[in-house]
């Protein structure tokens, strides 16, 4: 068999799965989609002594959408966050993201906080949520629960403010203001790859059309994702007569990617640069058009 | 060695069959070893190539990256599972054939699993959506062309089963 053994465990409510996650101790995996876990176990670059599987944990099967802004449970798959109307219409940002994540196939198993909590720097949901600094709920048995701001949950590359014991309840992603939109652009060698670079942006405009704020996430240009305020930088002019290359430029000297098989570190920065451009200008294009912001209070 | 095994029941193909397993035991595994259902084809065994595709209560799914205790409960369709009970081939298998949609074979269980869920959900695609579809689908064989043929070609043979008229989306 490809996986290294482990003790299994299939809880059936979120209080046996915290109080089994107690008793596991440091070793111990939460399984949900899997889809990034199971083929670390079948490569054996990971073996944990104990699995907690909560697929049968149906109260974290839930997307709830209110006026702040979305939050998606721990059981609810990509598939489901994308297919979700109200979802997109609150913050379209998710879907366009989630569409680039992996594959479909991958994607009615996978979920979106375990994408979160994998914190792989290359991946798309880390970026979105960074970008609208959304947060992670992390609970423990006993001990109550402790929301944690995208900020600090992204510690290292796969590393993640989670505690041995704890479990990642839910993330909740903010709605934007109005006038504001956000884009989201990647390079992938092949579509559904691990993004080359790319960028997930939020622009939002002042009462006379003029970028107030300008804020992008790049992705794989460093070991988290790698927030970015280029408000300075577009200078609070409108869209159309902001200094785009300036916020490329400011871009590229602000990102310090790594180079790997697939690009080098000064392609990768110039790519970042590129797409952080583009992101933030149809961000900058949807927050003067009609409809955005709007979704903010639905 | 002593290693715990799972009591688990799945619905596969309509038919409910029990295993003994042991928790690190992978779908794909399950179905081919204990099961000894082997239309189910391994490739990669890491979740890249799309071989072991498999419909997980109707949606597909790769089986080498679902452990059989976690799909205990639920409803497996197997390339076995995807005729109708005398053998006559589904749309889609009738499709892959009549467009040469395959060479080796290999990836094709895969593909099969994957497009039948396709059609469902989107019944007329466009090349686009037909593309995005089996992207996560690899043949080293054909070229994908008379796979997308094959697609569209399931889809027209699906609307004429049901009666309904194919608003073709793509151009086959």
């Amino acid at each position: 068999m490809k996986p290294p053994p482990f003790d299994y465990h299939a809880p059936t409510d979120l209080g046996e799965t915290l109080e089994v996650l107690a008793g596991a101790g440091a070793h111990a995996k939460v399984l949900a989609g899997g889809q990034s876990l199971i083929p670390l176990l079948n490569m054996r670059l990971a073996s944990p002594s104990h699995l907690v599987d909560i697929n049968r944990v149906a109260e974290l099967d839930t997307i709830v959408v209110r006026g702040g802004g979305v939050r998606v449970g721990a059981l609810a798959r990509h598939a489901a966050v994308e297919r979700s109307e109200a979802a997109a219409r609150a913050l379209p940002l998710l879907r366009a993201a989630l569409r680039q994540v992996a594959h479909p196939v991958i994607r009615n198993r996978g979920t979106v906080v375990g994408s979160l909590v994998h914190a792989d720097p290359s991946a798309e949901l880390p970026a979105v949520l960074t970008v609208l600094e959304g947060s992670v709920r992390l609970a423990r048995h006993g001990g109550g629960e402790r929301e944690v701001p995208a900020s600090e949950f992204f510690v290292g590359p796969l590393e993640s403010a989670l505690r041995p014991g704890e479990l990642a309840v839910s993330a909740f992603f903010p709605a934007l203001p109005p006038r504001a939109g956000s884009a989201f652009c990647e390079v992938a060698r092949r579509h559904g790859d691990y993004a080359v670079a790319g960028a997930a942006a939020v622009v939002v405009l002042d009462d006379d059309q003029r970028i107030a704020s300008a804020r992008v996430a790049c992705v794989s240009a460093g070991p988290v994702p790698v927030l970015l305020d280029l408000s300075e930088v577009c200078a609070r002019r409108p869209a159309a007569s902001a200094d785009w290359a300036a916020v490329a430029a400011a871009v590229r000297d602000r990102v310090d990617p790594e180079g790997d098989i697939h690009a080098t570190a000064d392609y990768r920065r110039h790519l970042t640069g590129v797409l952080a451009e583009r992101a933030l200008r149809v961000a900058a294009q949807e927050a003067a058009g009609e409809g955005t912001g709007e979704s903010a209070d639905g | 060695m002593g290693e715990a095994l799972h009591e688990i029941a799945l619905t596969v193909n309509g038919v409910v069959r029990r295993a003994r397993v042991p928790a690190r035991r992978l779908l794909s595994d399950c179905l081919r070893h204990d099961l000894g259902l082997t239309g189910t084809h391994v490739g990669c065994e890491h979740g890249v190539c799309g071989c072991c595709t498999v419909l997980m209560d109707g949606a597909p799914a790769r089986s080498c990256l679902t452990f059989a205790v976690t799909a205990d409960g639920h409803e497996i369709t197997t390339v076995e599972g995807l005729a109708g009970p005398d053998g006559a081939l589904s749309p889609v298998q009738r499709a892959f054939s009549e467009c040469h949609a395959l060479q080796c074979g290999f990836c094709t269980p895969g593909f099969l699993c994957t497009v039948t869920a396709l059609l469902r959900e989107t019944p007329a695609p466009t090349d686009e959506q037909v593309v995005e579809g089996i992207s996560g689908n690899l043949c080293r064989c054909t070229g994908y062309q008379n796979i997308v043929k094959a697609v569209h070609r399931a889809a027209e043979l699906i609307a004429d089963e049901d009666g309904t008229p194919a608003a073709a989306g793509g151009e086959a």
